[in-house]
This record gives structure tokens, C-alpha cells and sequence, in this order.
């Protein structure tokens, strides 16, 4: 048997309470770690984190979906990885969707925050994938993009256009020996949910990402998150049209 | 959102509040939460009273990262919401440990800061200030690095939040030789030999589990432990079952409990024995069981930790006594020794020995709190804050004669009394002499 390589994965968005887990985890395993995101201190802070955790290595580096140009950095660094790479997309932004209808130029920002930014970024990841003929990607949807709700429905799209955009990779990778798994999550115990009003069932970050890793290591596609949010969306989606519209959940 | 509403109790869930909670995650919203809206900081809540109660208060508890660790020193940096038991998990292996732990390793390095908390090694090593290098405050002007010797550090250590949250802090470890114990255990035939044995042990972590039903010439007996950190192999700790629902209230009723410490006592042979336990099994016994404060019941518990000077043995057989007539005791007693103070005004520990012991609030709990705090204060000794739910202003405020003036410190530095906990109420230990 040969010694276990290390494997490095760009977590994009890794100030995200979720991503935090996420990142903890896997440096526990002893992965690479490279932590993609705008607020620089707090990613130094989750590197050194990684490093005492037992990340092999773990570097903040500068990333911002609205800016193309933070790109091709992170694409270099991630090329000079030996061994197998993987992504995970932990970006997105939830504006309070009455300020976007007062605002509606703000559509284009979570569109780059949830959708084009990261799969900007996951589009360059693919080849690498591709060439060493392994690799995961793991993209962070929402449960919000299976139907659109009139609290939340421009983040919602943006969450539903990343999805088809995952699904359609998965398709591209997997031809490769490469794997997608979309995540959908319900109700998450984040800073983006505290606080809020009519939250549910909300589950701990450390929950999800034990969820995540299981099926990145049995090579699921779509997980809902906790589990039980699959039925609650079979219902959600299955509700007719003429009544969803009068709605308001 | 910033804040949410929520109910949150004591360990011992007697005491209750309902809060607006902030929950920062990162050092920046914690540094802009403390400059817009000062609020007392709140660890895990540990705490068995109302020290960790407040109206509006910052949860640190997403604040959890190392920021830095030397192997070859063994000084480390973390966000004060960091748990002691995640340390000394990762650490041991490493050969290093947290310098001071708790009985929980749910306690956060700013909850071990601001009660000054005390461990088994508390004869040697002293209280957990000791061992900080530097911490940074947040205040409504910005975060002030703060070091030992600074005034505002004594003010700061044992200073039950009242200068602020503390958002990280740099603290030296203790090197250790491996990761698990060596636990040498003796029975302990009465009160005299078990203070005796005490005064005697020269081990590095040592702690006295003591029968508080035992009555007659019994009182006062239990099990000595002496703990070393050794090189072995045991299979890591199966941790992390829970209380589902809150026990029935006879679970643990006098007879229960007489049964379980009788067993709990002849478990350890005559002779003595020494076994090998993991490191988390010996330091956080307790922490195997998650919620287990549920165990008491939906009534919750009161704790009484009082330290008395190393005179006043007939002071301590006086309050087992009535502890033993009450009927009142859990299985959780626990008598150790303490070193001298820091010396740091609202600090807990100073020399003597210390007596913690879990009551069910049923009735006459009420009663025997009095007695014991009573007691305590004419013995020269003092009650621990970190556990306190029932004593008077007046006699908190005679067993830590700094405190007046820490009062009148920390007043200064705020004014507007924003970072009061309702244990600092209710004790009014930020009112003038
Ligand atoms: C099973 C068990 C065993 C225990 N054994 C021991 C023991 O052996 N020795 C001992 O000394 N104690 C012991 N304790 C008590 C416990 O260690 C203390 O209550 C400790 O303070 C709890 O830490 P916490 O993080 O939960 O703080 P909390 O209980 O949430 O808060 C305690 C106090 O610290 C302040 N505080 C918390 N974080 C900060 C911060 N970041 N900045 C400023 N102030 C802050 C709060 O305002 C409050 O005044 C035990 C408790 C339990 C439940
Ligand atoms: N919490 C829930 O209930 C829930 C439910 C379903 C799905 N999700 C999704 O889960 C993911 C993590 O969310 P969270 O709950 O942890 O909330 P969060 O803390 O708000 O995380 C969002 C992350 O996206 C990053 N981001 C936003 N805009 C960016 C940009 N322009 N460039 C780079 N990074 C940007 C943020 O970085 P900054 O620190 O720089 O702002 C942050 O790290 C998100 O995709 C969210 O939509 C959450």
C-alpha cells in the first residue's frame, strides 16, 4: 500500500460558519487546505485553526465573486497541489428581499455571490479535475431554489440556476472520474439565520458538514440537509401553482 | 440579525432568564458589538447560578479559534470562546495540556478567565490567570491588550466580565509525558484522615471524592485520587451520550443515593489500587453524559462550593454533618486543597480546603444554603461565585473585602454598568463600600 496523499481543497466562501466546519474537519483528516474569501483576518485566523487541528497545510487566500480578477491566483495555487484536488462553494449572499425590490440592481450581486462567481471559479477547477482524473466539488444550494417564495425568491433563483449549473458539471465530471455533490440545505444555525424570525429545525454547521462528508466518501449527487427537508420540498414543490401563489411561506 | 431571544438557565437550572443574545463569529463583529452595544460576554454557561444570566449578552461561543500555537514553548493564542476540553483533546498528544482545568471541559478559556477557575492541580500550578501571558478586551473605545501586572488584569481575572469580553488570549500550557492518567486511589476512612491525606499529597493532580451521607464516625469518608499524566494505551473515550428528558425526581432520592456512594466506595479496594484512565474520562468524569444537569430532574440543583481555612477542619465536619441530616446530597461531593491566592480581588481561590457539593432544589434546600453560607462566612471562608445561587449581598460582599474597591475600578471604567450580570445584581457587587 502506498502512503495516503494528501488531498487539497479550495473552500470558497470559508468564512461562512458552515465552511468553518467544513474546513475543520477535513484538516483533521490532515488535508491541504486553501481558504478562499474577502475577510482576510478572519480566514488567517481559520488557517492557524487548521494548522493546530492537523491540516497539512492551510493558507487564507483572497477571493471575491464580484472580481474575476481574484481568480486566476487561486487557480495557480491550487495546480501547484500534488495529489488529488477538490472544491467546495460555501458563497452566497441573502439580501432581505424588500431591499431588493426597492433595489433590484442589487439582483446582480447575489446572482455573482451565489451562482456566477463560484461556478466561475468551479469552471477553472474542472480541468484539473479532469486531468488527474479525480476530484470532488462540492456546491452549497439551498433548499430556496427548489421553488421560488415571495420572502426570498431573487436569492432563491440564484440558488437554483448554481444547482442546474452543478448538475450539469457532475455530468461534465464524471466522465473524468471526478464527483459533484449538491447540497441543499434547510434551516442552518449560521450568522445568516440568527435572529430571524419563523426558523425552524435549524440544524448545527457541524451536522451539515458530518452529512457533506458522508456523501462526498459515498459519491452522492443531491442531498437534502438535515435529511428530512427532501419530503418537506417533495411537498413544498408538489403544491399546485394557482394556490402556492397565495401563499406566503 | 444581531440579536435573538432566548431562554437561558444556570447549569443548575434553578436560575432563569430570558435574553437578547448577539452570537458573533467573528473578531470583527465582536470588536463592532462591543463598541455599539456593550453587553456582558457569556461562555457555555457553566456557571451553576446566575453568573452567566443577563438581560442582553454576546455568546462567544462561535469565537472558538487557535490563532497560534508554539510546540516548543507551549504558549498558544485563541478566541476566549475556545472550550478547555477541545484544547486538551488535540493538545495531548502533543505533549502539551491546558495549565488549569476545570471539572467540564465545556468551560471556554474567557469563562476560566473571568471565574479565575481552580483544577485538581490548583497546590502547585494555581488558579488559571496565572498562566495567561496576555489578553485583549473589547471596549466601547477599541480592544486594549491587557498583561499581568497591568492593574486592569487583576481587575480582570476572577473579574466575573465586568471589564468587558474577552476576545482572545495567550496562555502557557503544561508539558506533560503522554495522554492518560495514572490514578493512584485510596479510601479515606473519616474527615481527619481525609484532610490529612490531602496535606500530605504531593501529586501533581489531586482530588477527593467525599460520601456526603456518610453520618457518625463515617463522616467525612471517600476516596482519595492522585492522578500523574503517563505514557500508554487506552482506547480513546467513548463521550457524547445525553439526557433525553429530565429524570423523575426519585432518581436521585436520599436512599439512592445512600445505596450508590456505598457502592461508589467499595468499588476501590481496601488496599488502595492504581489504574489508567483516559485523560478526558479523569479530568471531565462528568462531560461522558451530555446535559446530565437533567439527571436532577425539571427543578434543577443549587451547587455549594465554599473554601475554608486550613484551620478550620471543625468548621467543615459541621457542615457535613448538616449536609448528612438533610438528606439533601447527590452523589457529587468533591473536597480538595487549595493553594495560596493570587491575590487578584474577585479570584476565588485562596488557601485552604475546598468543599463542592451538588443539592436537588427540593425543599429545604433553601435552608441548608443558608446554613452552609452561614457557616462558611464565620469560618473566615467564602463561597464560589461560579456556583453561587443563594447568598446574601452582605455576605458576599465580607468574604472578598477587595471587592469595594475592584467596585470602584471597575465603575470607572463603566459607568453605565452595561457588562452587570444578574449574579453581579443580585449581589450588588459593583455598589459602593
Ligand atoms: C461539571 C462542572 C464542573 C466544574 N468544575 C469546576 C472546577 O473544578 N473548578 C472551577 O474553578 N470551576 C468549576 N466549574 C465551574 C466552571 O468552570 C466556571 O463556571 C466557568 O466559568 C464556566 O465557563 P463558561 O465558559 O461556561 O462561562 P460562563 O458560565 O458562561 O460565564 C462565567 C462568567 O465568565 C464571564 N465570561 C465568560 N466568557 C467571558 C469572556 N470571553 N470575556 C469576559 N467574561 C467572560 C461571564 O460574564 C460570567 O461572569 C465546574 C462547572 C461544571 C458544570
Ligand atoms: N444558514 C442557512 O440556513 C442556509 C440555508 C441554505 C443554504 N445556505 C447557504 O450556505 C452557505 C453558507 O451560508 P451561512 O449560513 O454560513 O451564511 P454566511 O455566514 O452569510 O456565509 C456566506 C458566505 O458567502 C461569502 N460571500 C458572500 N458574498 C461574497 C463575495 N462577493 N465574495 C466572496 N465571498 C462572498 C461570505 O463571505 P464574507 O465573510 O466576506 O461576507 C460568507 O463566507 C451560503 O451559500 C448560504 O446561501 C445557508
Amino acid at each position: 500500500m502506498s502512503a495516503p496523499q494528501t488531498e487539497t481543497w479550495l473552500i470558497l466562501g470559508a468564512s461562512s460558519a458552515m465552511a468553518r466546519a467544513m474546513a475543520r474537519a477535513l484538516a483533521a483528516e490532515g488535508a491541504g487546505l486553501i481558504l478562499a474569501g474577502r475577510d482576510d483576518d478572519d480566514l488567517a485566523a481559520l488557517a492557524a485553526d487548521c494548522r493546530f487541528r492537523g491540516a497539512t497545510r492551510a493558507e487564507a487566500m483572497r477571493w471575491d465573486a464580484r472580481d474575476p480578477a481574484t481568480i486566476a491566483p487561486l487557480i495557480h495555487r491550487l495546480a501547484q497541489a500534488q495529489g488529488v484536488v477538490s472544491a467546495a462553494v460555501f458563497a452566497g449572499s441573502m439580501p432581505p428581499q424588500a431591499e431588493i425590490d426597492v433595489d433590484p440592481a442589487l439582483i446582480a450581486g447575489v446572482a455573482a455571490d451565489s451562482f456566477t462567481g463560484p461556478a466561475h471559479v468551479l469552471s477553472r477547477v474542472a480541468p484539473l479535475i479532469e486531468a488527474r482524473g479525480a476530484g470532488t466539488i462540492v456546491g452549497v444550494a439551498s433548499v430556496a431554489g427548489d421553488r421560488g417564495r415571495v420572502g426570498n425568491y431573487v436569492y432563491g433563483a440564484a440558488k437554483a440556476a448554481f444547482a442546474t449549473y452543478l448538475s450539469g458539471l457532475r455530468n461534465r465530471l464524471n466522465r473524468a472520474g471526478g464527483h459533484v455533490v449538491t447540497v441543499k440545505p434547510g434551516f442552518v444555525d449560521t450568522a445568516m439565520t440568527w435572529g430571524l424570525p419563523g426558523m425552524f429545525l435549524v440544524a448545527p454547521p457541524e451536522a451539515v458538514v458530518a452529512s457533506i462528508l458522508k456523501a462526498v466518501r459515498r459519491r452522492r449527487n443531491v442531498i437534502y440537509t438535515p435529511f428530512f427537508w427532501r419530503y418537506i420540498m417533495v411537498i413544498i414543490r408538489a403544491v399546485p401553482e394557482p394556490i402556492f401563489k397565495k401563499l406566503s411561506i | 440579525m444581531t440579536w435573538a431571544t432566548r431562554e437561558i438557565a444556570g447549569w443548575g437550572r434553578v436560575l432563569r432568564a430570558e435574553a437578547a443574545l448577539a452570537r458573533p463569529e467573528r473578531q470583527r463583529t465582536a470588536r463592532a458589538l462591543a463598541e455599539s452595544a456593550p453587553a456582558p460576554a457569556l461562555g457555555r454557561r457553566r456557571s451553576y447560578g446566575d453568573a452567566c444570566l443577563a438581560e442582553r449578552a454576546m455568546l462567544t461561543e462561535r469565537l472558538d479559534r487557535v490563532l497560534s500555537f508554539d510546540p516548543e514553548t507551549g504558549t498558544l493564542e485563541a478566541e476566549s470562546g475556545v472550550m478547555l476540553g477541545d484544547l486538551a483533546a488535540r493538545l495531548a498528544p502533543l505533549g502539551w495540556l491546558p495549565p488549569v482545568m476545570p471539572g467540564t471541559g465545556f468551560a471556554t478559556m474567557g469563562g476560566a478567565i473571568a471565574m479565575d477557575v481552580h483544577g485538581k492541580n490548583h497546590h502547585h500550578a494555581g488558579a488559571f490567570a496565572a498562566h495567561v501571558d496576555r489578553l485583549t478586551l473589547a471596549t466601547p473605545a477599541g480592544p486594549v491588550e491587557v498583561a499581568p501586572g497591568d492593574p486592569l488584569f487583576a481587575l480582570t481575572a476572577g473579574g466575573l466580565g465586568q471589564t468587558g469580553p474577552i476576545l482572545k488570549a495567550t496562555i502557557r500550557l503544561a508539558r506533560v509525558r503522554g495522554d492518560v492518567m495514572m490514578v493512584t486511589e485510596r479510601r479515606m476512612a473519616d474527615l481527619d484522615a481525609f484532610c490529612d491525606a490531602l496535606d500530605a499529597s504531593d501529586a501533581p493532580y489531586t482530588v477527593g471524592w467525599i460520601d456526603a451521607t456518610a453520618t457518625g464516625p463515617a463522616l467525612g469518608r471517600g476516596i482519595l485520587e492522585e492522578g500523574e499524566v503517563a505514557r500508554g494505551l487506552v482506547p480513546p473515550a467513548k463521550r457524547g451520550r445525553t439526557v433525553p428528558l429530565d429524570a423523575p425526581g426519585f432518581a436521585l432520592s436520599a436512599p439512592v443515593v445512600r445505596t450508590f456512594n456505598a457502592a461508589y466506595l467499595r468499588r476501590v479496594p481496601a488496599r488502595g489500587r492504581t489504574v489508567v484512565r483516559p485523560i478526558a474520562d479523569y479530568f471531565f468524569p462528568l462531560d461522558r453524559i451530555h446535559d446530565w444537569n437533567r439527571l436532577y430532574g425539571k427543578c434543577g440543583f443549587h451547587q455549594f462550593q465554599c473554601v475554608v481555612p486550613m484551620d478550620a477542619r471543625p468548621a467543615l465536619r459541621d457542615m457535613l454533618a448538616r449536609i448528612g441530616k438533610a438528606a439533601l446530597a447527590s452523589p457529587l461531593a468533591v473536597l480538595k486543597r487549595l493553594g495560596p491566592g493570587a491575590g487578584h480581588p474577585m479570584s476565588f481561590p485562596v488557601e485552604g480546603y475546598t468543599l463542592a457539593i451538588d443539592l436537588p432544589a427540593r425543599d429545604g434546600a433553601d435552608r441548608l444554603l443558608a446554613a452552609l453560607n452561614a457557616a462558611t462566612a464565620e469560618a473566615g471562608g467564602r463561597v464560589y461565585l461560579a456556583k453561587d445561587s443563594s447568598l446574601t449581598a452582605e455576605q458576599a460582599h465580607a468574604m472578598y473585602p477587595g471587592r469595594a474597591a475592584w467596585a470602584e475600578a471597575v465603575n470607572a471604567r463603566d459607568p453605565e454598568r452595561a457588562y452587570e450580570t444578574a449574579l453581579v445584581k443580585r449581589l450588588r457587587l459593583r455598589e459602593a463600600a
